[in-house]
This record gives structure tokens, C-alpha cells and sequence, in this order.
């Protein structure tokens, strides 16, 4: 079974979706839906375990090789997102029983685990696949399902926000699947281990210069990098909170991820960065973006919205580490990938259990939080330091790796941008823990919420400690990841 | 008990103190008890790693590993001994102080004030004992946030302004300034060890390295050199007992406490002397004692006055250390005992003053020395130390700053002390004297004694220890010219 886990990972929820939208009630399909997670997981934890002992893993599906059949093909960077993307579901799915009786109802619940179970498996497919056009197959499927999941908000305007996705995603799929047909026409492959091995002979090709172009744009559409941001603000802020947290930690990030393969693996690092000044584009955008989402998140009313605008600045810090196209950018880029999307999952959903107990998430229904809902407010608390990245958490660790990397090329202007990032980080927390530790509770007699909403919100606090502390698992990786990257092309 | 259990405990008992507090909550004789006993055994317990040290033993745990050869770890020497034996001995009287002066206030929320202030010594302990600029990040920043709320204890407009203030300050100087800083020294020295002699030495360039030495002079504001002083007199709305241990003798002494680690064990005070600009700093430092004088004396509140003294009195250990002469740097280590003594016995008058009378203001002091006696001789023996008159402990600092001036022949040094003395004599005998020889202005609203008996003893507790530090000044002399010593070898 053990050869079979690229694949396992994938399938599970895929197998799973179907029986969980058959099934009737809530409680049914969120365990099929909470036990394929916890086995997705497992299965992840034993590929990373495997990448490390043996090296890369390559996979035939079906056994048929590879210019004919699909094949899966595992490395630190793609065993690190796995293990995000699954780890987190675990969490959120027993999260989300409560959380999703409470905001979708029992009525349209197996509907909802199989849309979660196929972002999931879109997300996992996208992450383990070693095709260019596979690639393009699961991000459809995460995208389908996260159109519908959108949809699924308590707030009317939730439909809106959705079809808004709907139209920006559709362009991002498109100009990746315009991208890779360039690619097909050039190489005569879609194939990412050959792809890489054809491209640099065709560098001067105009053709793949345009592929280069379409696929960048297309997938800087999809991470909602600034200016390609806006259909990100109203779909997190009007989505169900579960789906919040799991989307907001995990979709933009492996868009970066695949990013990160386009550039890197099929690309390469001589063609990316030499050939075609990506840094130049790439770093003003996550400069203007960080500083201005930052900026506008200050100013906003509702904290859920806020925190979508701070998604959207520090995806800027990862832009901005993979733009500086060194091994250092790149570890920082994906250590921060991991850290990021575990501080942003548990703000979201200590957001969650305040909606849950207040009926909103508005700047007034922190208020008083630290007497009324105090598990819930060092939550958001301690996922706030994080994102300002105070030391022992992991924004620390991205954000000093960050800053070493920018001061080996002597970025020294960049260096001054990442930290008034985290000073602003600094404001707008500390609006949301003023209001909750001084204002007066809108009404004091609300209670803590309930352990099933708080139990997993702590694991991943405590999370965010641990691994700001312990960083074997992220650091290593990231750095040994970054330097399989470099190394351009595939390891074989 | 070896020293290093010793010191692994005087870190552990302040946490777990904060949470026997916290526990103890609901009885507070019960809470006080707990924390005079943390504070007894807190004390004993750096006692014993003293005593460690000065019988030779090898004092020196790594926690953790974090990345990249980066570890939490802690040692300690002369200085770091000073620094804790300070803090940890003075919270013993000042709990026993603030025990009368939360009853005599009836403070509201007492036992968040009581876990507060306790973790805020494990922030000093770690600070102390830390063996890396790494590890006294992560506990500079564990000061910070422990005492927001202890400043905005009172949680009104006023004290909630000032917590703003207090926080952005110290937060942004030590993100935007402090850790680039440190991850600069990082980055070109491999390791940011303490080490003595430093670990610069010939791996950046003059202009680099003033530069370097700014960002450390700013980036630590807890130093509260001009202009990053702004946050001491707005932490000044927190209760007394908080100015009195913590931002006249904890937060502010781990600030000056960092520069000289710094400026001894990071850069070396023989490669700082060949740094053509670092006598900048001495001016800073210098600009800011006369402007800090002259703002004081035209403050009409006690603290704020207090606060503005302060200031003066720790760029007084700043100039000193940044003045480079090895008796200069024994004056700097011996200031921070004397200014604490005298600045604790200043700040609990100003303390028993408002509790006994609700007076604030320095124009309404006129008399009360016959009402008060106690208290106001002992405010006369802090004053007339931070004047610097013998026979107090301002006086012998004082001297061992002047002999440093005059082993460098550096006028300027010696020109500000001048002027210093002269203004602080000008603020600080009109109190005096008008206290004790004015009348009454008006009759008070009731009539009042000295303020309970526990603030009583306290404050005359260190006025005798400032007195005593005159004349028994022996083994923290030979203690602290320890630091030292390896350069007046050097010289012979």
C-alpha cells in the first residue's frame, strides 16, 4: 500500500465525495467527511516521511508511463503542501460540525461536506499531479467546489462574491490552460519532468515566452496577487466560516505553489529570472500589494474582512520571497506558505466561534470578548502576534528568513517594506484586541464557545507556538525543498 | 541544586507563579501569599546561580535548538547576575507594597495585575540570563506585552491612550529597528553568541558599523534614548507599583541592560573604538540627559516628573557605555543598581503620597513633610542620589563615570554631568524644602497621616538600601570590573 500513497491521498476524498453528498442528516457525512481528512493526512505524513528517506517519488497512474500516462510526482515542496493542505482539513472538518449546523443548517449539510471533500481532493490533485494539464483538471475541480461552497454564506451577498469568483477564476483557468497548450504546441508534451527538460533549448521562442506570460498571469489570478486581488475580500468575508478558514489557509496557497513549479521546475531559473525579468514585475506588485492591503485593512469594519485584506498582504511576503529568485527567497516564500496558512486558519476560526456566539463578526462584536469569550479571544490573540510575527510564534520564523534573505542581496529598501508590513500588522490587531479587552460586551450574558468549535481552534493555536519553536518540520523542509527547486529542472 | 537548575528555576518560578496566581484568584490573601513567595523564591533562586558564579561552575542550558544553529539558551556573567539580583530582590518589596497600595486604591481586576506582573519578571529573568541576542529578543518582546496591560490597567480613555503609546512605540522601534538589527548581525557574523570581545570585529566596515550601532541605540527603546523616550512618561498613567519596579527598574533596566551587552559582547569595545562615528551615540545619549533635565523641570506631576528623570538617568548608563573607557562601562553596570534603588524609592513616595492624599501634583506638596515624614525623607534620600550627593548610591556611579570621562579625556561626557547635577539639583530641592519647611497652602479635604504601613516600610526598605549602597559597594564592584577586565589587561 505503502508505494501506493501519492495516489491514496488523492483518491480517498474523491471516493468519498459522492458517498457523503448520498447520505441523509448532518452527522454522516461529517464523519465520512472528518475521517477521510484524518486518513488523507496520515497518508501525507507517510509520503513526507518517504521523500525524505528515499528522495523524490515518482508515480504512474494506472501504470501506464509517462509520456502516455499521468504521473504523480512527489518532492519536499509538494510533500510540505500536502501535508498543509491535509493537515489543516483535519482540523477544520471536526470544526465545522457545529460551526456549519449552525450557519448552513442540516438540510444542505451532505451537500456541503462533498463540496469540502472535493476542494480537498482539487487541492491534494493540483499539489501531488505531474502534469501541466492534470493541473488544469483539479484546479477546475477546487474551483467548482469553492464556487459552491461560497455560495453556501448565511449573507445574501455571499451569491455575489461567489459569481465574482466565478468570472475571475474561470479567466485565471483559462490563461493557464491558454499557457500550457503553448507549451503542448512548442514540446509536443505536458509532462512537467519533460517540459522542463525541452523548454531551455526553445528559450528564445516567442511562443513560450507568451505561454511563460499567460500562465504566470493566469495563476497570479488564481493567489490573488495585487492587482488580481478584488474577487478575494467578499469571497472570504461572506463565505461560511469553516470554508473560510479552509480556503483562505489553503487555495491561495497552493496556486503559489504551482507558481512555484511553473517558474522554477518547467521554467527554470535561468529563463524566469534572466531571460525574463519576472523579478521586476513580480516584487513592486507584492511591495504595493503588502503596503496597501495592509493599509486598507485598518480601516475596515468587519474583522473577517480585515483579515481577508491581511491574506492578501501577506501572500505579498510570499510573492515577494519567490521574486527574488534566490534559494534563500524561496525558502522563506514557502516556509511562510506553511506558517501562513496555519496563523490564518486559526484566526478564522477563532472568527468563527465569535460568529457563532455574537452572530457576527463585526468590529462590535469583539467587544468585550476578553470577560464574555476569553478561550476564544487569546485565540485570536496569539493568531494575531503570529501575523505580526512576535518571536516563538511561526511569523517569526517566515518573517526572519524573510529578512535574511532580502539583506543577502541587499535589498535594504525591501527590508524596510517587510517590517512597516508588521507594524501595520501591529494596528490592526491591536484594534480588535483594544475592543476586546476594554469595551463593554454588547451583551454579557454570551457565553464560551462550545469545545467542539474550541478544541480544534486550540490545536492550532498551540500549533503556532510549537512550530515557532520547534522548527524541524518547516525549516528543514522549506530549505531542502527551495534547494531542489533551484537545482532547476527534475531530480530524477 | 547546581546553578544551572538554579537558573532553569528562576525562570520557571515566575511563570508558574502567574499561574498559581491566576488559580489563587478568587481569595486574595491567598493571591498575595503565592505572590510574596514567588518573589522569595525567585530571589533565592538567582542567589544561587550568584553564588554559582562566583565559585567558578560552568553556568550554561540550551532549551532548543530553533533554526538554522539558532538556539533559545542561557548563561549568565557579571552583568546578567547585577540585572536579575536587581529585579528579582526589589519585587519582594514591591509586592509587599503593592498589596497596600492596590487595597488602599481598591483597584479593580487585582489578580490580572498580580499574573501580569509576574510574567513580566519572567520576561526580566529571561532577559538576564539569555545567551544570545536571539533568546533576549523573544524575552524583550515577552516584557513588552506582559506589561500592556499593566499600563492600561485602569482601562479608561486616559490609560488606554497611553497604552496605544506605550505599545506602538516599543513594538514598532523593536520590530522596525531591533530585528533587522539582529538579523543583520546574523547574517554577517554567523551567530549572535554573546561572546566576550565581541563577534564583529572586522566583518563590516566603519560606515556599516555606526550604522548597525544606530539601529541598535534606537531599536532598543526601552533605553528610551530622544526621540524613541516618548513611551516612559505615557506608561506613567499605570498603577505606581508598576512605574516604581517596572519602568523604573525591570523594562527600562533591560533596555540600558541590552546596549551594554551589546556594546560588550556583540561588538567589542576595542572594535568600537576604531568606528569613526560611534561617538555619536555618546552625544545622543548626552543631548538627551540635558533635554530630559530641562523637560522635567517644568513638569507639575510627580510621575511624569519621575518619568522625565529617568530618561536622563538611563542615557546617563547609555553615555557611559557607549564612552567606551573601562571605568565608564563599571559606572554603567553600577548605575543600573543605584538609579534602581533610588528611582524605586522615589517612585513608591510619589505612590504613598496619592494613596494617603490623592495628591499628584508637585505644587501641592508644600507641608506634607510634617504629615509624612517617613515618606518624605525618603524621597530626600532618592533625590539627593539622583543628584548624585554622597552619601547615597548615585554618588558612587557618578564617580566611576567621571573617572572614565578623565581616562579618555572626553570633556563632553564630563560638561553633561555638569550640567545634569545642576539641573537635577534644580528640580528636585525646591520639592524638598517646600515639603518640609512651607506651610499648608490649603487645609486637605480630610486629614491624613503616612499611607499604610506595608508602603511605609517598603520605601524606607530602599531609601536604607540606596544608603547602604554608599558604603557597601565592595563585592558588586569587584563583580562588575569583571566585565571589564580583559581590556585593563590588555592595556598593561
Amino acid at each position: 500500500m505503502l508505494t501506493h500513497l501519492p495516489v491514496l491521498v488523492v483518491l480517498a476524498p474523491l471516493l468519498a465525495a459522492p458517498v457523503a453528498a448520498l447520505m441523509r442528516g448532518a452527522f454522516a457525512p461529517w464523519v465520512v467527511a472528518t475521517l477521510v481528512s484524518w486518513f488523507s493526512f496520515v497518508c501525507s505524513l507517510l509520503l513526507l516521511a518517504q521523500v525524505s528517506d528515499q528522495g523524490v517519488i515518482v508515480y504512474s497512474m494506472g501504470g501506464w508511463e509517462a509520456p502516455w500516462g499521468i504521473e504523480y510526482r512527489i518532492d519536499f515542496a509538494n510533500a510540505l503542501l500536502l501535508v498543509l493542505i491535509t493537515g489543516l482539513a483535519s482540523i477544520v472538518m471536526p470544526y465545522a460540525r457545529l460551526s456549519v449546523r449552525h450557519e448552513i443548517g442540516d438540510e444542505r449539510s451532505p451537500m456541503f461536506y462533498a463540496a469540502m471533500l472535493l476542494l480537498v481532493l482539487g487541492l491534494c490533485g493540483m499539489t501531488a499531479t505531474g502534469d501541466a494539464f492534470n493541473i488544469f483538471v483539479f484546479l477546475e475541480i477546487s474551483s467548482l467546489a469553492t464556487y459552491t461552497l461560497l455560495a453556501m454564506g448565511k449573507d445574501r451577498r455571499a451569491l455575489t462574491s461567489s459569481f465574482s469568483y466565478l468570472v475571475m477564476g474561470t479567466i485565471g483557468g483559462t490563461f493557464y490552460l491558454i499557457g500550457v497548450g503553448f507549451l503542448y504546441v512548442m514540446t509536443g508534451t505536458l509532462n512537467i519532468a519533460d517540459l522542463a527538460e525541452r523548454l531551455p533549448a526553445l528559450s528564445d521562442s516567442a511562443t513560450v515566452r507568451t505561454g511563460f506570460a499567460f500562465i504566470v498571469t493566469g495563476i497570479c489570478l488564481k493567489l490573488a496577487l495585487f492587482p488580481l486581488h478584488l474577487w478575494l475580500p467578499n469571497a472570504y468575508t461572506f463565505a461560511p466560516s469553516a470554508v473560510t478558514a479552509l480556503l483562505g489557509a489553503t487555495a491561495t496557497k497552493v496556486a503559489v505553489y504551482i507558481l512555484v513549479r511553473m517558474v522554477f521546475t518547467v521554467f527554470g531559473v535561468e529563463f524566469s529570472f534572466v531571460t525574463i525579468p519576472l523579478s521586476d514585475v513580480l516584487v513592486p506588485l507584492a511591495i504595493v500589494g503588502l503596503l496597501s492591503a495592509s493599509s486598507v485593512s485598518i480601516m475596515q469594519p468587519n474583522v473577517k474582512r480585515m483579515l481577508a485584506y491581511s491574506s492578501v498582504a501577506q501572500i505579498s511576503y510570499i510573492i515577494l520571497g519567490i521574486g527574488m529568485g534566490t534559494a534563500m527567497g524561496l525558502t522563506a516564500a514557502l516556509l511562510h506558505v506553511f506558517n501562513h496558512g496555519v496563523m490564518k486558519a486559526a484566526l478564522f476560526m477563532a472568527l468563527g466561534a465569535v460568529s457563532y456566539r455574537m452572530g457576527g463578526t463585526d468590529l462590535k462584536h469583539m467587544n468585550g470578548l476578553a470577560r464574555t469569550m476569553p478561550l476564544t479571544f487569546w485565540a485570536f490573540v496569539i493568531g494575531g502576534l503570529s501575523l505580526i510575527g512576535v518571536p516563538l510564534t511561526v511569523g517569526f520564523v517566515s518573517k526572519w528568513h524573510l529578512i535574511l534573505a532580502a539583506m543577502e542581496l541587499g535589498w535594504w529598501p525591501v527590508v524596510v517594506v517587510i517590517l512597516v508590513g508588521s507594524i501595520l500588522a501591529v494596528i490592526y490587531i491591536g484594534r480588535v484586541v483594544e475592543a476586546g479587552f476594554f469595551k463593554e460586551p454588547e451583551d454579557s450574558t454570551r457565553r464560551e464557545a462550545p469545545a467542539g468549535l474550541l478544541i480544534p481552534l486550540w490545536i492550532l493555536v498551540i500549533a503556532n507556538i510549537w512550530l515557532g519553536i520547534d522548527t524541524r518540520l518547516t525549516v528543514d523542509i522549506a530549505e531542502a525543498a527551495a534547494a531542489q527547486l533551484m537545482a532547476g529542472g527534475v531530480v530524477r | 541544586m547546581s546553578a544551572n537548575t538554579a537558573l532553569i528555576l528562576s525562570l520557571l518560578i515566575p511563570l508558574i507563579g502567574a499561574v498559581l496566581i491566576a488559580l489563587a484568584g478568587r481569595w486574595p490573601n491567598l493571591r498575595e501569599a503565592v505572590t510574596l513567595t514567588t518573589a522569595v523564591l525567585l530571589f533565592a533562586a538567582v542567589i544561587r546561580v550568584l553564588m554559582g558564579l562566583n565559585d567558578g561552575e560552568v553556568i550554561g542550558v540550551e532549551l532548543v535548538t530553533v533554526f538554522s544553529g539558532l538556539s533559545i539558551a542561557f548563561n549568565t556573567e557579571p552583568l546578567s547576575i547585577l540585572f536579575a539580583m536587581i529585579a528579582s530582590g526589589l519585587w519582594i518589596v514591591t509586592s509587599v507594597y503593592a498589596f497596600g497600595y492596590m487595597r488602599g486604591t481598591k483597584e479593580k481586576n487585582q489578580t490580572r495585575f498580580y499574573v501580569c506582573f509576574a510574567i513580566a519578571l519572567f520576561g526580566a529573568m529571561g532577559v538576564a540570563f539569555s545567551a544570545n541576542l536571539l533568546t533576549l529578543f523573544i524575552f524583550y518582546e515577552v516584557l513588552t506585552l506582559s506589561t500592556y496591560p499593566l499600563v492600561t490597567h485602569k482601562g479608561d480613555e486616559k490609560a488606554k491612550a497611553g497604552g496605544r503609546t506605550y505599545l506602538l512605540i516599543l513594538m514598532t522601534t523593536s520590530l522596525i529597528f531591533l530585528l533587522p538589527a539582529i538579523v543583520w548581525t546574523y547574517a554577517v557574523a554567523g551567530t549572535l553568541d554573546f561572546v566576550p570581545g565581541g563577534i564583529l570585529e572586522g566583518k563590516l566596515d566603519s560606515g556599516a558599523a555606526t550604522l548597525l550601532l544606530m539601529l541598535f541605540l534606537f531599536g532598543v527603546a526601552k533605553a528610551a534614548v530622544m526621540p524613541v523616550h516618548r513611551w516612559l512618561p505615557a506608561a506613567m498613567v499605570a498603577p505606581t507599583p508598576v512605574s516604581a519596579l517596572l519602568h523604573a527598574v525591570a523594562v527600562v533596566k533591560a533596555g540600558v541592560f541590552t546596549l551594554i551587552k551589546v556594546v560588550i559582547y556583540i561588538f567589542g569595545t576595542d572594535y568600537l573604538a576604531d568606528v569613526p562615528y560611534e561617538s555619536v551615540a555618546v552625544y545622543l545619549a548626552g543631548f538627551t540627559i540635558v533635554a530630559a533635565s530641562c523637560i522635567a523641570l517644568r513638569q507639575t506631576n510627580i510621575k511624569r516628573l519621575l518619568a522625565y528623570s529617568t530618561i536622563g538617568q538611563l542615557s546617563y548608563i547609555v553615555m557611559a557605555t557607549m564612552a567606551l573607557a573601562p571605568f565608564s562601562e563599571i559606572g554603567a553596570a553600577i548605575h543600573i543598581a543605584a538609579h534602581a534603588f533610588a528611582k524605586i524609592t522615589l517612585f513608591f513616595t510619589a505612590g504613598a503620597i496619592y494613596v494617603a492624599s490623592k495628591k499628584t501634583e508637585i505644587t501641592q506638596l508644600n507641608g506634607i513633610g510634617l504629615r509624612m515624614p517617613f515618606t518624605m525623607v525618603a524621597f530626600a534620600v532618592g533625590a539627593l542620589s539622583m543628584i548624585g550627593v554622597p552619601p547615597t548610591a548615585g554618588f558612587v556611579s557618578k564617580w566611576f563615570i567621571i573617572a572614565g570621562a578623565f581616562q579618555l579625556e572626553n570633556y563632553f561626557v564630563l560638561a553633561v554631568l555638569l550640567i545634569s547635577t545642576a539641573l537635577n539639583a534644580a528640580y528636585f530641592l525646591p520639592i524638598i524644602f517646600n515639603a518640609f519647611f512651607k506651610k499648608e497652602d490649603v487645609a486637605p479635604a480630610y486629614d491624613h497621616q503616612e499611607a499604610p504601613v506595608s508602603m511605609v516600610a517598603a520605601l524606607c526598605f530602599t531609601a536604607t538600601l540606596t544608603i547602604l549602597f554608599f558604603f557597601f559597594n565592595g563585592p558588586v564592584l569587584e563583580l562588575e570590573s569583571q566585565i571589564v577586565r580583559g581590556e585593563i589587561l590588555n592595556e598593561q
